[in-house]
């Protein structure tokens, strides 16, 4: 084995080095005076000395920035005593992404003889370090143990090589009793007894005992990620009882709204609308939660790599057009003390996770528009990360396919390897502090150009209708993907047919296994050897393994022995429904008693600054916002770029000038108070933002994304029936079907025998088209002596405000919406804003007018003058404070020039609206109260710092 | 000439390869695709094509470093190709990833003796991928094609390894063709303005000819007034500034 260390030459700059360096002062640790990082490549195979310089000089080393050296052994070229040496490598069996094209590179030299090739990095700190304080480096920034080690002394790539001895592996099922069952599903199958023993009676009509990978295959499908059992139960909320709260709830929306745009809902991998009556849209948004905390490089860019495989695998296969990204954490300035055991800080979580997903979205040239960041504590041990792609499929495709019997199985893209076994049954049980041990095999690493190569070729072979179905292997890998896609004919799968990453897997691994990159097609006979051909010309795997039947059973054969043969009814269908009970009682907070502060400019800067509300521009920059070069309104705006936009709009069509808004509403803050309103106000948010840049109603799908806690207990399951059900009340009033949605549960986290539940939280996204974009209007000031209006009525509702946050109150009095008068609102205000020409319009949520209106100010480069006296009110709104910073809903500041004055006016005739301001030149941010006096006054350049310096990392 | 054939070259990773052939043919050209394996098996003959096009991406995932392994490819595989391209007249532009991929293969960077390329695209200053908006003077005596009549433009960049690095005596011989700059035409404004530390806030550079030109900002992403950041509080124009290098090389080869 030959080992080259690559590292830059002295006298360049290590921003690598720099960076560790500075994440090290933010531990605290004080003492290093310099960090250096270098890769290594650790080379297996039969080459010479000069092969293996000219592998170093033609394609590991720049030859200007870079040296080298190699040897057989020891870290080499350290005489520094003041230097500590840790070598950091992927444990065994973790796919290491670089193996493949570092590979692919020394072929490209003409030199074939090498057979493995792993990588590592080396780290070197220079400094007084104690040994406690260098585990401790290692612990919290350098190592993540479930994928990586420090290497102590030189070992070979310890390739899980073993070959694999088949034996047919029989659960004695039929002779457990009650306890046995329940101690073979813990941590493994995550079925409860119920399910067990329904189980157990099929076998036991059968006269015979499962096999190993049929148990494992029920419990996938079983799962409460693949069958929604919660929402598909049957829910007792005090006298009443749900039947199937997603259909009664979410689902129903849409049917009772039936609008004849939406394609394909709540049927196929992503809900699929009209565009332009050629094009069809279609979009999902996924968790990935529970990856995301053991590993959130991982966990994170195999979220985002598997939700683009979602509107991939939807239709007969859609192009990847957008993303989008809402995150959760704990605070990441989160004292270690304060830290949940066996919990990776929220700092790192935040970095990791922020990097997975921009590595893979940008990798694959898919632009990141849109998303938000949220933090509260309670997300320290069981961070969010929503990851949503749009895609755009000819509308002649946009239904799923239909495979015949006879038909073949086709599997596509990356090899099967013993990553991420047991990741859907692992998502569907709680965190505990074992998690990182038991998870370990979860975990899955990403390979970005796999998944690059796969798309590029797959739409061809779309394009030359070469395949009939196709969906992708996602969790419960080709367990999921074939038992579901073969639910209505049935299927022969020969499992040693599956291209494999290394030898040694059971079949039971290849039938669960969740690698990444991997889609599945069914492909008539004829068209097998054109498919195949066109996947090899471009370097991508193509595998038939296996047929369509028509006899409804999932048979599976490993060498000839049949290993698995269940029928498709009791798969599908034999799960019992589950019976839950749920309460809801609604807490009380205390009301804040303070009294209203004479100046409320310090007000109005802690919430600008409050990490929730702040800048996320050091996020959206590291994304690639701008490929495909459809971006019409980017996620930052104004005259320094430096502005927060309501939403994204992109041309999907580069020569067409209709656009689609992708926006979205979150408020975890309401949901403490009552999910009801929570809920209401997130898809309220999320229309508010589509009107705001400048779309209409008209045609806005809508996504629910719950995370939620474990729904075995009642007061959770309460919560989650009250935001379900503001779901339908509120979607259907504002006529904005939802096409699709997921839901992630049993967010908690347990640790020294407390329970710590993430707040319930209900991502709504929102999808609309607009059919010009020119009409886009942005939220920045644009010009001094324009006038500012206030749309929609501010009421007496801070309870979950960020004002009350500031204050440590929640409060009671949880902003509410009147979906009816709503849509009533936002349709008027659209019309006037095709009408007219409204310079500027920007959503009022978090920090109420103040925020939204400073934002306007600074984005612009504008002062700006508000007076509070002219604020439409609701009743009992006394307070200059209460005003400026209620986050009552459905209200919108709106920038309109003079000369448009009465035009604009007219338009909003009979509506709560009122001109409350004038944008001036002076770079002053001024506001004065309800008697007249002025209660703020800031310049608009120590409110911009305000906002953007908390995460100006 | 009445078609300008354009080859847009594509690898694994890949990525810009759709907005840059959109703005080609927005200037008047005929593109075409290839994946870099029609190009090795002879599928498709460079000698056909008028213009060949490294579009933007992460060719191989930009493993080892940016645009590493596809140089290598094109070097060892394509390289007497290409040459004998340019020699025939022909037009290569590389962008972002193109760029990186350009100098590695030595297309676009002078080796001694055939050694090495003594100049390179490293990590960012900032040690960031980052994706924004970056002013660029152009230099009025540079032979470069693509550029006439340009004197700045206003272009996103969106990438990590771009900083322009050599040693001073390479640099200096360097047919630099654009800066970054700052609003006035500053060519020392520093961060961010130059957005990753690049040697004389070199931003593209040409060969002798003119006719081989690589630049790190995207000129693909503004071809249209409404990719302008701030198109909707400034005046409107009818082509941003990255239609005009698109333009003037099918202008030229027209000509030509």
């Amino acid at each position: 084995m030959f080992r080259i260390e690559v590292s830059i030459k002295a006298g360049f700059p290590e921003p690598r080095g720099e960076g560790l360096q500075k994440d090290i002062q933010d531990l605290g640790i004080t003492t290093v005076e310099k960090a250096k990082v270098t890769d290594i490549y650790l080379l297996e195979g039969s080459l010479n000395e000069e092969e293996v310089r000219r592998i170093c000089r033609e394609l590991l080393v720049d030859p200007v920035v870079e040296e080298y050296s190699y040897g057989e052994a020891s870290i080499t070229g350290v005489e520094d005593s003041n230097v500590r040496v840790i070598e950091v490598a992927y444990n065994p069996g973790v796919m290491d992404p670089v193996e493949e094209s570092v590979k692919k590179g020394i072929l490209d030299l003409g030199i074939a003889t090498v057979d493995s090739v792993k990588t590592a990095k080396s780290y070197y700190l220079w400094g007084e370090l104690s040994e406690d304080t260098l585990q401790s480096i290692c612990d919290k920034l350098l190592v993540n143990s479930v994928i990586q080690h420090v290497v102590t002394r030189r070992e070979g790539p310890s390739l899980p090589s073993a070959t694999y001895e088949f034996s047919l592996s029989v659960i004695d099922l039929l002779s457990m009793d009650d306890d046995e069952l329940i101690e073979l599903s813990k941590d493994r199958l995550w079925l409860d007894l119920g399910e067990m023993k329904q189980i157990q009676d099929y076998f036991s009509r059968l006269g015979r005992n499962p096999t190993e990978v049929e148990l494992e295959t029920l419990a996938q499908t079983w799962s409460e990620h693949c069958k929604h059992k919660t929402f598909r139960g049957k829910i007792r909320l005090g006298e009443v009882v749900i039947d199937d709260l997603l259909k009664s709830t979410i689902m129903r929306v849409t049917e009772e709204l039936h609008k004849p745009w939406c394609l394909s809902v709540f049927v196929d991998n992503a809900g699929v609308i009209d565009f332009d009556g050629h094009y069809a849209l279609c979009f999902k948004v996924e968790t990935h939660n529970h990856p995301s905390a053991v590993e959130p490089y991982g966990g994170a860019s195999t979220g985002i790599g598997g939700v683009i495989r979602d509107p991939l695998g939807t239709g007969l296969g859609s192009k990847p057009i957008l993303n989008t990204d809402v995150f959760c954490f704990g605070p990441p300035d989160l004292p270690y003390d304060r830290l949940p055991q066996g919990v990776l800080h929220p700092r790192r979580i935040f970095k990791g996770v922020r990097a997975g997903v921009a590595d893979y979205g940008n990798r694959l040239g898919i632009p990141t528009l849109n998303g938000a960041i949220l933090f509260d504590e309670r997300y320290a041990g069981n961070p969010l990360v929503f990851c949503g792609t749009v895609g755009l499929l000819p509308k002649s495709m946009s239904q799923r396919g239909q495979q015949q019997p006879g038909d073949l199985v086709v599997v596509v893209g990356g090899r099967t390897g013993r990553d991420g076994i047991h990741g859907v049954t692992f998502a569907s049980g709680e965190l505990t502090k074992e998690s990182e041990a038991i998870s370990t095999s979860s975990v899955q690493i990403g390979n970005p150009i796999t998944e690059k190569r796969m798309i590029d070729v797959l739409l061809k072979a779309r394009d030359r209708g070469l395949y009939r179905r196709i969906t992708d292997c996602g969790g419960g890998g080709l367990s999921s993907a074939v038992g579901e896609m073969a639910e209505e004919t049935g299927v022969r799968v020969y499992l040693e047919r599956v291209p494999l990453k290394y030898s040694g897997l059971s079949y039971t691994e290849i039938w669960i296994s969740e690698s990444q990159e991997r889609m599945l097609l069914a492909v008539p006979a004829n068209c097998v050897d054109e498919l195949i051909a066109l996947f090899a010309s471009e370097d991508v795997e193509a595998a038939v393994i296996g047929e369509f039947t028509d006899n409804r059973r999932l048979q599976l054969f490993y060498k000839d022995t049949l290993v698995c043969d269940l029928d498709m009814e009791f798969l599908h269908h034999g799960l019992p429904q589950l019976e839950r009970e749920a309460v809801w009682e609604q807490p009380q907070y205390d009301e804040p008693d303070f009294p209203e502060p004479p100046d409320l400019r310090e007000a109005l800067i802690r919430i600008l600054g409050s990490l929730n509300v702040c800048s996320k521009e050091w996020v959206i920059r590291q994304y690639d916002h701008e490929v495909q070069g459809s971006s019409v309104l980017k996620p930052l705006v104004g005259r320094n770029n430096d502005g927060p936009s309501d939403a994204a709009i992109i041309r999907p069509i580069l020569d067409s000038d209709m656009g689609m808004i992708v926006s979205n509403g979150i408020n975890p803050k309401y949901g403490d108070i009552d999910p009801y309103w929570m809920a209401a106000s997130a898809i309220d948010e999320a229309l508010r933002q589509v009107i705001a840049v400048g779309g209409t109603l008209q045609k806005v799908a809508l996504l629910d994304n719950f995370s939620w806690g474990n729904p075995e207990k009642p007061d959770r399951l309460g919560a989650l029936v009250r935001a379900a059900q503001a779901c339908y009340d509120i979607a259907i009033s504002y006529e904005t079907p939802f096409i699709s949605g997921k839901d992630s549960l049993y967010n908690e986290y347990e640790a020294e025998g407390k329970t710590i539940c993430i707040p319930h939280t209900l991502l709504i996204s929102a999808m609309a088209v607009m059919e010009d974009v020119n009409r886009v209007v942005s939220m920045d000031c644009k010009e001094a002596g324009d006038l500012i209006y206030i749309v929609g009525t501010t009421k007496d509702e801070l309870g979950g405000s960020h004002y009350y946050d500031i204050h440590g109150y929640v409060g009671n009095n949880v902003p509410k919406v009147e979906p009816k008068k709503g849509k009533k609102l936002m349709d008027r205000l659209s019309t006037a804003m095709e009408r007219c020409s409204v310079k500027a319009c920007h959503d009022c949520s978090e920090g109420g007018i103040g925020v939204a209106a400073a934002e306007m100010a600074f984005a612009g480069g504008l002062g700006m003058v508000i007076h509070l006296r002219q604020v439409p009110l609701g009743e009992s709104m006394h307070r200059n404070d209460f005003v400026l910073f209620s986050e009552s809903n459905t209200r919108f500041l709106v920038e309109v020039a003079p000369e448009d004055k009465s035009e604009f006016e007219k338009s909003m005739n009979g509506l709560d609206f009122a001109a409350i301001g004038e944008v001036k030149t002076d770079e002053k941010f001024d506001v004065y109260g309800i008697s007249g006096a002025r209660v703020l006054s800031a310049s608009i350049a120590e409110l911009k710092e305000a906002w953007q310096k908390p995460l100006r990392w | 000439m009445a078609n300008v054939k354009t080859l847009m070259l594509k690898a694994p990773g890949t990525n810009c390869d759709v907005e840059t052939t959109f703005a080609f043919e927005q200037a008047g050209a005929q593109v075409e695709s290839a994946h870099i394996n029609e190009l090795l098996r002879r599928q498709k003959l460079l000698s056909n094509y008028q213009i060949m096009v490294i579009p933007g991406g992460f060719t191989y995932g930009d493993d080892i470093s940016a645009g590493k392994i596809l140089a290598n490819e094109v070097r060892l595989k394509l390289g007497e190709d290409i040459q004998r391209f340019v020699e025939d007249g022909g037009l290569v532009l590389g962008i972002c990833n193109g760029f990186q991929v350009l100098v590695k293969a030595g297309i676009l960077s002078k080796s001694a003796d055939g050694g090495p390329p003594q100049l390179s695209l490293a990590g960012n200053d900032s040690g960031k991928f980052e994706s924004r908006w970056v002013y660029l003077s152009a230099n009025p005596t540079s032979p470069c094609i693509f550029t006439q009549g340009i004197t700045t433009m206003y272009l996103p960049v969106a990438h990590g390894e771009g900083k322009v690095v050599g040693e001073p005596k390479i640099l200096d011989e360097l047919n630099v063709v654009l800066y970054y700059a700052d609003e006035t035409g500053n060519i020392q404004a520093g961060y961010p303005y130059n957005p990753n530390g690049s040697a004389n806030s070199i931003a593209g550079i040409c060969d002798d000819s003119g006719r081989v030109f690589a630049l790190m900002p995207h000129p693909e992403r503004f071809v249209r007034w409404t990719q302008h950041p701030r198109w909707t509080r400034e005046p409107r124009r009818e082509y941003g500034d990255g239609f005009r290098v698109f333009r003037n090389a099918v202008e030229w080869v027209k000509n030509a």
